[in-house]
């Protein structure tokens, strides 16, 4: 039954479509069955689908409230910096595509024709123009850059400058009128859930990392703290350590100090998220071959010299796709953070179903919020397989 | 670990004799730990009691005051906070256990589906998979809820199906068996049913192997257990149960049993979630058995079936046992999304608790004592099975 | 290899701007009022106060609000004609009303107040852990709250009732006619537990239905999952008209409960407490006294003593609280009398039209009475 699943389709000197059908649909006879069934099942289904979204849905709900998705209520006239803020990102990415894609025009073409899509489609000025910018910067960088692996060092830099450049452009600074302070109440939407998932991981990066060394480390007393964290963070739900996040972590500081409710999710978040990746560094540790380590040591290195140098950057290159893989889980648990009263893209989605104008569209509403979060989470395990393979690992 | 041997001349001084220095640091390491938790421990217990907060277990005897809209064990107002508590952890389990057992069914069937000849099924169930992995779990369990759920029809325009059955947006309304006098003899024979039904089936596997010839054991547990069914049914004094249908009365169906849509919601989300995580590692558990081996069945003449049920699965098993552990766990742990499509399961109850009480640390410390416990028991009883599949690897 | 340092010092970098994220958010900000060319340290977590005319409030919220210069309110953001957000994306409302009182009280400036919206279940912890200075969002005084919960009460804004609204077309007219329903409520709510021993009381079998926000305890009601909805009755009124046939419900007349609503903050902080009581005294006072928002400039020419004490013409009602002598003022012509934030909001040309009952003052029969500026 299962046997042919493995291998492609035969490739014959003459591809009959009939020969294609009669191997993968109609034998042996149970298939034939199956096949006709199913064909009935997916033309009914597909059709009152199809007939729901084409003509009973009222999509209205979605189109209004299109700015609360993306941003939820950051305020207009800061808006810019949300562009700018993509436009390093876009800049960024389009120059690591030509730094580490080699020579391909694929990337810079697509790019281009959702440039030319955009243009033809109607929406509205303010938005076309800027994203129709930030497109072109990523052709632009892409072309500029392309096969010059010289930049590799200073693009990793200019990832990590970013990351902070991106942050704080977005908050502001109390008191000046150029970049006036936006408190985080006002972030929302997808913005919000972005960044979120970005900042987890970002910041239970280094935790993670000290926590796998821990757990394999041979200081008992270390050991048993690795472990004990761990296996307690990765026993309960996130709803609760978010929740305790949002009671406790008030109750540490002195009467008088107000931590901001989105601090206190991102730090729920990354205690969290950093019990995992513990995990995931543990298995490339675990990896790497024990001659490494004495190798390591026979040259004299001390622990922290033979992890940096040598442990470390092999252990680390090999759960590559195992932290895209917890990212892509970060990125959809985001939506636990309604527990504690942000507004991310599902806070929002909750909040517009709610507005009297649309009562009882809540099909349209979440059906448009899983498509986006599908949208984001397919092309990042997309990538992180074609990392994958690029890397080659698994395979050595 | 690479450590030389040490000969007295080669001797470091002290502070940088590795042994020494371990000892050391582990000291450090632990006084720090104690100082940075006694010191968060002041701080919190300072904080609770300028606020006018004390702490302590005790409310848990105090009285509840709040109703709970559905429970496996007698609950009233009346009741206290710790039998809350304990309505909560049992709704817990009860869609864990429900919703590990139909995931599995879901994951096993799709996983094995995935890799089908028939080109039509494996891409309807490959698309299942891609979509359900790749959007969160709580938007779903909001679109089952809110829009599905909730969009069945009222109560008076209820759906009837056959048995009587009605689905309407309270819920799914079913037959079900009333007790009647005779009803816990009859019970007993089901059980003791059971229990003889299980030695049946462990002798006719013995037979089995012993002599090589087929033993139908679970054939013959079954019809063991219908037997003391239906015999313990004549021997109960009076009639042990009859069939409560469910009628329209009033406002609600009464009579027979129903299903919350919200716990139907819960039940459906995280079973085709999970389901759709279980398929991929059935599917990458099948894929793993070595290629002879199936071609081995094939000239054994098996055919597909029965290749998969006693050549390909038990193979695949060793595989696929430590992953579905941890997808178990995530569902359990999942089932703590209840609270946002009002599911009283434990993370539920607990915010009520809290929030009528005030108690934050206690609260907190027994919900995450609880889950612990759940993800330990789950963890065991899977480590377990994991040696038995592996004693049969042999 | 390089990519490990990068990383590391990156993952360190990073770990201390989130750590100086929360610090920036943690502490309050004095930094518009620092003038000093010397930058000394980070002010303390708890601010020092500088010198202050009231040694008394040393310690006080009052003191860290002011310093911080905006007030920081826990507010609804679901409930029209109470705490909502309006088309432009302001909170207004009845309770808002009385948050920008408190924040014209202290600062002269309605503007000067910062809205944190808050679940019920989440809202006392928000007090507790200081994350808001005042609570106004629809809180009944209850002596559990008063007493254990961590709370300081004593002032009610509006006088409420427990009430239940069901389908016109399911014939309801009792709670006894409510035997065998499902009943959606919110969590964390006086409703859910009054709800409970009301139903008791009159042996009343029914099934709680328990939602986390008001959002969707009412969606669900809409949709027919439940044939009774139940939380105050101003709350009902203003829900109502937001259902899409508000013609097809009614909310019977029985009421289940007290509700008295008022301002809640931390327990043990008397200044703090007893700015914010009188303040919202202040509104009901002026009523009395039949000074608006735009009569008030008139009265400033009074010769009546009562009112120039109210308004701070004379003697020192207003630094003994803290504040300046003129708060009253400052409330009246910010903010408005009662009357007027009640009218504003809920009375009379607004969608809910309800009538003013117990939320009147003494004098006209109600319950609105402001012990004496003296």
């Amino acid at each position: 039954m299962t046997a042919k699943a493995e291998v492609p389709p035969k490739r014959k000197v003459t591809p009959l479509v009939l020969e294609w059908m009669k191997d993968n649909l109609l034998t042996p006879w149970y298939n034939a069955v199956i096949t006709v069934v199913l064909t009935v099942v997916i033309f009914v289904v597909l059709r009152a689908i199809l007939r729901w979204a084409l003509y009973e849905a009222t999509w209205d709900v979605v189109l209004v409230n299109l700015r609360l998705f993306a941003v939820g209520p950051y305020p207009e006239e800061a808006f810019w910096r949300i562009w700018m803020s993509l436009g390093v990102v876009s800049l960024l990415a389009g120059l690591s595509w030509g730094v580490w894609g080699g020579r391909n025009l694929t990337p810079s073409a697509i790019v281009g024709v959702l440039g030319a899509v955009l243009l033809v489609l109607p929406v509205s000025s303010n938005v076309k123009w800027p994203m129709v910018g930030i497109l072109a910067l990523f052709i632009l960088a892409h072309l500029a850059s392309m096969g010059r692996t010289g930049f590799r060092r200073p693009l990793v830099w200019g990832w990590v400058l970013s990351f902070f450049v991106i942050l704080f452009l977005l908050k502001g600074l109390g008191g000046s009128t150029l970049l006036t302070s936006v408190p985080t109440s006002k972030w929302g939407g997808l913005l919000l859930t972005v960044l979120l998932a970005i900042v987890a991981i970002v910041a239970s990066f280094p935790l993670g990392v000290l926590l796998a060394l821990g757990r394999r480390s041979e200081l008992p007393v270390v050991k048993l703290f690795s472990i004990l964290y761990i296996e307690s963070v990765r026993g309960v739900p996130l709803v609760t350590v978010l929740w305790a996040s949002a009671i406790i972590l008030p109750l540490f500081f002195p009467k008088g100090v107000r931590v901001d409710n989105l601090i206190r999710a991102m730090v729920g978040m990354t205690l969290f998220s950093a019990a995992y990746l513990a995990e995931n560094v543990r298995g490339g540790l675990q990896g790497v071959p024990r001659g490494q380590y004495e190798a390591a040591y026979a040259l004299g290195l001390n622990y922290y010299q033979a992890m940096r140098y040598i442990i470390l950057p092999q252990a680390l290159r090999a759960v590559i796709p195992a932290i895209v893989g917890q990212f892509i889980g970060l990125f959809k648990d985001t939506t636990l953070v309604a527990i504690v009263g942000l507004l991310d893209l599902l806070g929002i989605a909750l909040s517009v179903i709610a507005q009297p104008e649309f009562i009882g569209l809540q099909r349209e509403v979440f059906v448009f919020i899983a498509a986006i979060y599908w949208i984001f989470t397919y092309a990042m395990s997309y990538s992180s397989r074609r990392l994958e393979a690029r890397l080659g690992v698994g395979t050595r | 670990m690479a450590t030389v041997p040490v000969t007295e001349h080669t001797r470091p001084p002290f502070w940088r004799d590795e042994r020494v220095l371990t000892v050391v640091a582990q000291v450090v390491f632990l006084v720090v730990v104690v100082l940075v938790f006694t010191y968060l421990y002041n701080n919190v217990q300072a904080g609770l009691r300028a606020r006018g907060l004390t702490g302590g277990y005790g409310f848990l005897q105090q009285r509840a005051g709040f109703d709970i809209g559905e429970s496996l064990i007698p609950y009233t107002a009346d009741d206290s906070y710790g039998r809350a508590f304990v309505v909560g952890i049992l709704n817990t389990l009860k869609v864990s256990l429900v919703g590990v057992l139909s995931a599995t069914l879901l994951g096993l069937l799709s996983g094995i589906a995935r890799l089908s000849p028939n080109w039509l099924l494996r891409t309807l169930v490959s698309a299942y998979i891609e979509i359900i992995r790749n959007t969160p779990l709580l938007v779903q369990l909001f679109f089952w809820y809110m829009a599905v759920m909730l969009k069945f029809p009222r109560v008076r325009q209820a759906v009837e199906l056959p048995g009587p059955i009605y689905l309407s947006n309270r819920g799914i309304a079913i037959p079900w068996l009333r007790p009647e006098a005779g009803f816990p003899v009859w019970i007993g024979f089901v059980v003791a049913g059971i229990v003889i039904g299980l030695i049946v089936a462990k002798w006719r596997t013995n037979y089995e192997e012993r002599t090589g010839q087929s033993g139908y054991p679970i054939v013959a547990a079954l019809v063991t257990w219908v037997m003391f069914a239906i015999v313990g049914w004549f021997i109960a004094p009076g009639t042990p149960a009859t069939v409560a249908k469910p009628e329209l009365n009033g406002l609600n169906f009464q009579g027979g049993t129903r299903m919350t849509p919200e716990f139907a919601a819960l039940f459906m989300g995280l079973v085709v979630y999970t389901g759709a995580f279980i398929a991929e590692i059935v599917r990458g558990g099948i894929l793993a058995v070595s290629k002879g081996q199936r071609e081995a069945a094939k000239a054994l003449g098996l055919n597909d079936v029965q290749m998969m049920r006693y050549i390909i699965l038990p193979q695949a098993m060793r595989i696929i046992i430590p992953p579905l552990t941890s997808q178990y766990l995530n569902l359990t742990k999942n089932s703590s999304l209840a609270v946002f499509i009002g599911y009283p399961d434990l993370f539920f109850v607990a915010g009520t608790v809290l929030n009528q009480t005030g108690k934050s640390l206690e609260v907190i410390s027994l919900v995450m004592a609880s889950y612990l416990s759940f993800s330990l028991l789950t963890s065991l009883f899977m480590n377990w099975y994991n040696q038995r599949v592996k004693l049969v690897e042999r | 290899m390089k990519r490990f340092t990068l990383s590391v010092i990156t993952l360190v970098v990073a770990l201390l701007v989130i750590t100086a994220c929360a610090q920036n958010q943690a502490t309050p900000t004095t930094a518009p009022t620092e003038q000093t060319g010397a930058v000394t340290e980070q002010p303390a977590p708890t601010p020092v106060p500088t010198k202050q005319e009231q040694p008394a409030a040393e310690g006080s919220l009052l003191e860290v609000v002011k310093q911080r210069g905006k007030l920081i309110c826990g507010a609804n953001a679901n409930l029209p004609g109470f705490g909502y957000l309006d088309q432009e994306g302001n909170y207004a409302g009845f309770d808002i009303d009385f948050c920008r009182a408190l924040a014209a009280a202290i600062f002269d400036d309605p503007d000067a107040v910062e809205f944190r919206p808050l679940t019920a279940k989440e809202r006392f912890t928000a007090v507790q852990t200081g994350e808001v200075d005042v609570l106004i969002r629809n809180t009944t005084w209850t002596l559990t709250r008063d007493a254990s919960v961590g709370m300081d009460f004593g002032v009610v804004t509006f006088y409420d009732g427990q009430g239940i609204m069901v389908r016109k077309e399911d014939n309801i007219t009792t709670l006894e006619d409510l035997q065998g329903a499902a009943i959606c409520v919110t969590t964390g709510t006086t409703t859910e537990l009054n709800l409970a021993d009301q139903m008791r009381a009159r042996g009343i079998e029914y099934t709680p239905v328990v939602f986390e926000t008001a959002d969707n305890t009412f969606g669900a009601y809409e949709e027919g999952r439940c044939d009774a909805v139940t939380t105050d009755k101003s709350g009902l009124v203003s829900r109502k008209s937001l259902l899409q046939d508000p013609e097809a419900h009614v909310i019977l007349d029985a009421t289940l409960s007290k509700e008295p609503l008022g301002p809640a903050v931390l327990q043990g902080d008397p200044i703090w407490h007893d700015v914010v009581m009188w303040t919202v005294f202040a509104t009901i006072q002026a009523e009395e006294f039949g000074i608006t928002s735009e009569n008030v400039d008139d009265f400033l020419n009074s010769e009546d003593p009562g009112i120039r004490r109210f308004l701070g013409l004379e003697g020192e009602l207003g630094e003994n609280l803290g504040l300046t002598n003129d708060f009253a003022y400052r409330v009246i012509k910010n903010v408005g009398n009662y009357g007027e934030i009640y009218d504003r909001n809920l009375g009379p040309g607004t969608p809910f039209e309800l009538p003013r009952g117990l939320n009147d003052l003494w004098t006209r029969g109600g319950l609105l009475y402001s012990p004496p500026f003296r």
